[in-house]
């Protein structure tokens, strides 16, 4: 059972909304890459979704959903409506070199969440006032979240004695996997 | 006549009202913050690179690590998303334990905030006192998970263990004692000239920029919002407490702290509902799927399945079917949330953890300007800032 404002944003948005999914918490919806600075309009005008809770990136490369040709990159908006007590979850997929609006003329609140998504994913942000990386260290190289940087990291961090300073070198920690990724049903011999 | 400039001035990381490793840019004309810019990530661990790699249960304890306060309100938020993506519920009795551990942490936290908040501003003593109170709580913590900070008790499906002989007496004792210890850090504070000073019309946040600018909890109520977690989407036995939500009128530092001393009563008030129900109502606490929790040790010795359960679920882990989810609880701090997207596989494919120090934080800017540099350590105090959490 898809909740009505759900359905309402495809009303009124039509093809520019591209699934509708009923969701375990809330509704979430997918829409179309152009629309999404409209559509939260929309919905923090109109539907009174006055606070955007989360908004994060994520990298669908090694999901088993993934298809040859969909965009590797999602991002993912939680909004929230203190007012109507209800959330709702906007998903808008993009490609490595797509630009996705920024959503900071919505809810200032969007401009660290975007960076992090930038830092992290290596989503670009049209029209984002300050798109700098957040979390990482200055100059870093790489989006740690993305399936293909590894988990120990490229470059590790040391004191130089002859030097005295900091300096990078490459990392020579290998990943151990204690515990392998298993599906249920799997028969692993 | 000379070229008047401003002045940037490096506030942090190694500063003591940083709050750990907030390094913060400032833009002065004169005493006067024009801009603030505060770079964080200095204690960015990526916790959420690792969750990729980890099982669901092995992930339990990287939540006490994230608001490195309040460690169990964490875990509570990560508890129920696996629950939700699970489908599955905690027993009765579990979530009791929850709520009344969810609201010690509160206390725990609230403790810490005014305690640390206090010394930033100038008095000592507060912070003496609260740390006094802090020690109770931590002892309750030890009591049933045997460490006194990162206790990875709340698991999905209910908690670790039940709650030791006795405790429920020292925690009642605890709920008669700490009202009279509020009392004392209002003597202190509330109507201490120096205190109101420092605090009232400070950092002024209207209902519309609080609610624009993600602000939850605290917060939010300070700004006059009346939006609590625990009463809007209530999860556990929530529903069944009795408690009111403080709210503040002007969205002052002031405000601020006065909502968190009045949830402080609140809180003493639902952990003494609680513990009237966990003293006559004994039962499980936690689901009896031991796909999902490990089977009690007497089990184990002569039942060979059991064996083997407890070897997969500490081993393997579980499986959790394909799906996301958002759980959020009403933090001590905010609204703190889980996003979990599961691939069907034992560990998650995608774990974003949403703090609330993080939203707060960046509105920093917005809250400093035009005020006096002596306030960025009153608007950061009251913030509650972690730096656990922000950065993650």
């Amino acid at each position: 059972m898809i909740r009505e404002d759900a359905t309402a944003l495809k009303e009124r948005f039509g093809d520019q909304v591209l699934a509708v999914v009923a969701g375990i918490d809330c509704p979430e919806v997918t829409v179309a890459r152009e629309a999404i600075v409209d559509v939260c309009h929309y919905l923090k005008s109109e539907q009174g979704f006055d606070q955007m809770i989360d908004l994060c990136g994520v990298d669908m490369s090694e999901h088993p959903s993934h298809g040859d040709g969909d965009a590797r990159l999602l991002v993912v908006y939680n909004l929230l409506s203190v007012e109507h007590n209800k959330r709702i979850r906007l998903k808008v997929a993009a490609g490595e070199r797509d630009l996705v609006d920024s959503v900071v003329e919505v809810w200032p609140t969007a401009n660290w969440f975007e960076r992090e998504a930038f830092d992290m994913c290596g989503i670009i942000f049209n029209n984002h006032p300050d798109l700098r990386r957040l979390l990482t260290d200055y100059g870093f190289e790489g989006y740690p979240l993305r399936k293909d940087f590894p988990l120990t990291g490229r470059v590790e961090v040391f004191f130089d004695e002859t030097q005295w300073r900091c300096v990078y070198r490459p990392n020579k920690v290998e990943n151990r996997v204690l515990i392998p990724k298993v599906w249920p049903g799997v028969d692993r011999g | 006549m000379a070229e008047i400039k401003n002045y940037t001035l490096n506030f942090g990381p190694q500063h003591p009202s940083a709050h750990g490793v907030l390094r913060l840019v400032l833009e002065l004309d004169g005493e006067v913050v024009e801009r603030a810019d505060p770079h964080i990530g200095l204690l960015h661990r990526g916790t959420e690179k690792l969750f990729e790699y980890k099982t669901y249960q092995q992930n339990i304890p990287y939540f006490d690590r994230f608001d490195y306060v309040s460690m169990m309100a964490n875990e509570h938020a990560y508890a129920l998303a696996v629950e939700k993506l699970l489908g599955i519920e905690a027993p009765e009795r579990a979530q009791y334990i929850r709520v009344m551990f969810a609201e010690l942490t509160r206390v725990l936290n609230h403790c810490l905030w005014l305690g640390a908040c206090a010394l930033d501003i100038g008095a000592m003593t507060v912070f003496l006192y609260c740390f006094r109170e802090r020690e109770d709580i931590f002892d309750y913590y030890e009591a049933v998970s045997g460490a006194r900070m990162h206790a990875a008790y709340f698991r999905p499906g209910g908690v670790t263990k039940d709650l030791p002989d006795g405790l429920l007496d020292r925690i009642q004792g605890f709920t008669e004692r700490f009202p009279g210890y509020i009392d004392e850090y209002e003597t202190l504070l509330t109507e201490n000239r120096i205190w109101k000073q420092r605090n009232v019309d400070i950092g002024v946040v209207d209902k519309e920029a609080a609610l624009a600018w993600g602000f939850t909890g605290p917060m939010l109520r300070g700004s006059g919002v009346a939006w609590d977690l625990r009463k809007t989407q209530p999860y556990d036995v929530y529903d069944k407490m009795e408690f009111d939500i403080p709210v503040g009128a002007t969205g002052d530092c002031y405000d601020r702290y006065l909502v968190r001393i009045e949830e402080m009563r609140q809180s003493n008030e639902i952990i003494r509902q609680c513990i009237e129900w966990l003293a006559v109502n004994p039962g499980p606490v936690k689901i009896d799927d031991y796909k999902l929790t490990n089977p009690p040790r007497d089990l184990m010795k002569d039942d060979m399945e059991s064996l083997i359960h407890h070897f997969k679920f500490f081993s393997e882990g579980y499986p959790v079917p394909e799906g996301e989810v958002y759980a959020a609880v009403e933090h001590p701090k905010g609204e703190f949330g889980v996003y979990v997207m599961s691939d069907g596989s034992n560990k998650p494919y995608r774990m974003k953890v949403r703090a609330s120090g993080f939203a707060h934080l960046e509105a920093i800017d917005y809250m400093c300007r035009g005020h006096m540099l002596a306030d960025v350590v009153t608007i950061l105090g009251t913030q509650d800032i972690v730096f656990g959490e922000v950065d993650r």
